[in-house]
């Protein structure tokens, strides 16, 4: 895997270099802009911030970065968003009302992690608990705690939540930010750790109105036989940008399935990391990215079976209208001891227009011979025929080719919680079809 | 049934069409009155799908001469949709599975369309739903293929019902049936033929386009007319049908190596 290696020796001082030593300089100091004073991640920042200072930004150097430049980021202003809670200029847009089946947090505030009312089964790890958690934590077992996306998280003091979850958690648990129209950046990290047995529903919300960088680090343990019901909207403007690393270690038993819709970023980067630590788990993944303009999405997943009989069910959709570009990368690893894994993978794409760009590259690794793994990829334009046939009953072009787009929508939006249907997740179709 | 005094709703006059700078129409002229039943009937190829489509206003073909009148209006000025609005209906030889749209939202869609080109009220989920239920007794199918996507993973027959199920919503003035009756079980053949019938009236005509006899059995038609080599070769009543039945299409051959002074048109 690509990691932080230094550069090759240059006069030249890295890529970023400016923005990156302010962002850090921005963010120094004891508990940093945590406000918290304990600072859980304390041990790992110091290396994060050499390795992040001394390599810069990934350039076309980078394998995992080859497509997507983060060098839009350094237009950002350098310094962390305030919690919407203190900071009264920066009042984003407000929320759909929570409803009683979910539980609402708001990654970005808090100090009010610890007064919200957590239901039966969830507990906030604090102190000792959570400097142990931390400790134990997937980003080292699935590697990518050296990643650039999470070492400018660890880097710049990430708000953190952490939450232990025993039994079934009854109410959806939704984890929201939001960067307002003030510029800056926004670094949140949560660890879940679900115990085993353990079930959830979350549905992870991130929105962003101005100019500036969401960094969010998931870091999820399933225990044996645990589930975890994954949604994820991320909704976004031209000007702001979203890093969006998730690990995920799952014991024998567990199944994580995740659905992901993003929307609306200038630049949106997801790297969804998953260890079935002993096989035998079931990972189901449903992602969809909708492009305009010239919005570029990257998704890189990458997906490794330590043991057998573990399985992989992958659905990525992208929708690239405009000048945008969009990248999947899906690395699946089978090792020799992964025998009789199922994985499948599949990618489709749909070009509205001549200008948009979808690239799109499997990366099986497979050393095991017992296992049925299959991959995937189409590349298809709107139908024609479809477009005509509702128009033949009547059905103006525009409504025609909206109810197609929701159609291609719908199959991934569908699996979101629903809990996510308060947050109109397709709501990008309302104005889609004017656009070429 | 023929009333020489009914209104005119379609006419087309010396129709030429062609796809892919490919001609396929080649002067077409068919006149069809209010209360009318006309059979389309031709080879393998002759342009009747390709007719229907240019009537229904199919992007891909390109009218290069020619004119179509539908209630005294230029037909062809229209878009599809426009067309659709106002009554035109084609049921299509092979209709199109569109995944991830339900049946019962595009059906609604489309009825609410077409009702507000009538002036009638846009119908809600509910009251569509009972409208809908109660239509679906015409091509008896059952009301599971509501809730499934346009057509995805219907079997052919399932398809054919589909389009009789969407006439019967959308009312037409003229209805379009492009090989409608193939693919269908003998019942399904009937409940078909059932839904033509019982949708045909004095103030709205419909074309067959088929092959088989089996259909014009059950919808008597008041005119048949062969198509060949992109225009309509022959015009007679239903007795047409039976006598092609018997003898095929070899005849056409003949007619179409005879000189034809009337029109310049080659076949191909
Ligand atoms: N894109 C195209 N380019 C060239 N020729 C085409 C194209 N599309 C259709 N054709 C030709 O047009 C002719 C008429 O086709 P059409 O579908 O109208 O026939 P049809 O009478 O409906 O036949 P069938 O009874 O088999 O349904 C055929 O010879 C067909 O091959
Ligand atoms: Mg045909």
């Amino acid at each position: 895997m690509p990691t932080l290696s230094p550069l090759p020796p240059t006069a030249r001082a890295p890529r970023g270099h400016d923005w990156l030593t302010a962002l850090l300089k921005a963010t120094a100091g004891p508990g940093g802009a945590a406000g918290s004073g304990a600072d859980p991640l304390e041990a790992g920042r110091e290396g994060a911030r050499a390795a992040l200072a001394h390599a810069g930004l990934p350039g076309r150097n980078h394998e995992a970065w080859r497509f997507t430049d983060p060098l839009p980021l350094t237009a950002l202003a350098p310094h962390l968003l305030a919690s919407p809670a203190s900071a009264a200029p920066d009042q984003p847009s407000p929320l759909p009302a929570a409803t009683g089946s979910t539980l609402r947090i708001h990654l970005d505030a808090p100090d009010t992690h610890a007064r919200a009312a957590w239901p039966d089964g969830i507990e906030r790890l604090e102190g000792e608990a959570l400097r142990k958690a931390v400790l134990g934590s997937v980003l080292t077992d699935t590697g990518v705690e050296q990643e650039w996306a999470v070492a400018l998280n660890t880097a710049i003091v990430p708000r953190v939540l952490a939450l232990r979850v025993c039994g079934t958690v009854a109410p959806c648990l939704e984890l929201v930010s939001q960067a307002g129209a003030r510029g800056g950046v926004l670094p949140l990290r949560v660890l879940l750790l679900l115990e085993e047995g353990a079930s959830l529903t979350l549905l992870q919300v991130h929105l962003a109105e101005g100019p500036s960088l969401t960094s969010v680090v998931m870091d999820i343990a399933l225990g044996r036989d645990a589930r975890l019901q994954h949604g994820l909207v991320a909704r976004g403007v031209d000007e702001a940008a979203l890093l969006a690393v998730t690990a995920v270690r799952q014991a024998a038993g567990s199944r994580w399935s995740q659905t992901s819709l993003c929307s609306g970023w200038g630049l949106a980067r997801q790297e969804p990391v998953v260890l079935q630590s002993e096989g035998r788990a079931d990972t189901r993944l449903r992602g969809l990215h909708w492009l305009e303009g010239h919005q570029l999405a990257d998704t890189h997943s990458r997906m490794r079976f330590a043991g057998p009989e573990g399985s992989l069910d992958q659905l990525h959709k992208v929708v690239a209208a405009g000048e945008s570009r969009s990248v999947f990368n899906g690395c699946v690893q089978v090792p020799r001891d992964a025998q009789r894994t199922h994985a499948s993978q599949l990618s489709r794409g749909l070009l509205l227009s001549d200008r948009a760009r979808i690239d799109t590259k499997p990366e099986l690794e497979i050393v095991a011979d017992d296992v049925r793994c299959t991959h995937g990829a189409t590349i298809s334009r709107p139908r024609e025929e479809q477009l005509f046939y509702l128009r033949s009953r009547g059905i103006a072009a525009e409504q025609a080719s909206r109810l197609l787009l929701r159609g291609v929508c719908e199959e991934v939006s569908a699996e979101l919680p629903a809990a996510a249907g308060a947050w109109s997740p397709l709501s990008f179709l309302n104005a889609a079809s004017q656009r070429p | 049934m023929i009333r020489p005094d009914a209104p005119i709703l379609l006419e087309i006059t010396n129709l030429h069409a062609q796809i892919d700078d490919q001609p396929i129409l080649h002067g077409v002229n068919l006149t069809i009155r209010a209360g009318e039943i006309h059979a389309l009937m031709g080879r393998n190829g002759s342009g009747k799908s390709t007719l229907s489509k240019v009537l229904a206003g199919h992007p891909a073909y390109t009218v290069t001469e020619g004119s179509v009148r539908f209630e005294g209006e230029d037909l062809l000025a229209l878009s599809p949709e426009e067309r659709a609005r106002r009554g035109v209906f084609l049921g299509f030889q092979y209709p199109v599975e569109i995944p991830g749209v339900s049946n019962l939202e595009f059906l609604r869609v489309a009825t609410n369309a077409r009702r507000q080109q009538l002036g009638d009220d846009e119908l809600d989920t509910f009251s569509f739903e009972d409208l809908v239920r109660e239509r679906l007794g015409v091509v008896q199918m059952d009301p599971a293929f509501l809730d499934r996507s346009v057509n995805e993973g219907f079997s052919g027959g399932e398809k054919k019902r589909n389009e009789i199920l969407q006439m019967a919503l959308l009312n037409p003035r003229v209805a379009i049936l492009d090989e409608t009756d193939s693919g269908l079980d003998i019942d399904a053949l009937r409940i078909v033929a059932g839904g033509v019938c019982q949708l045909a009236g004095p103030n709205n005509a419909t074309l067959l386009i088929t092959h088989y006899q089996r259909l014009l059995e059950a919808i008597t038609p008041d005119f048949v007319h062969v198509m060949a080599a992109g225009r309509l070769l022959r015009t007679g009543g239903k007795e047409l049908a039976l006598e092609l039945e018997e003898r095929g299409y070899d005849w056409v051959d003949e007619e179409l190596a005879a000189p034809r002074p009337a029109s310049p048109v080659e076949a191909r």
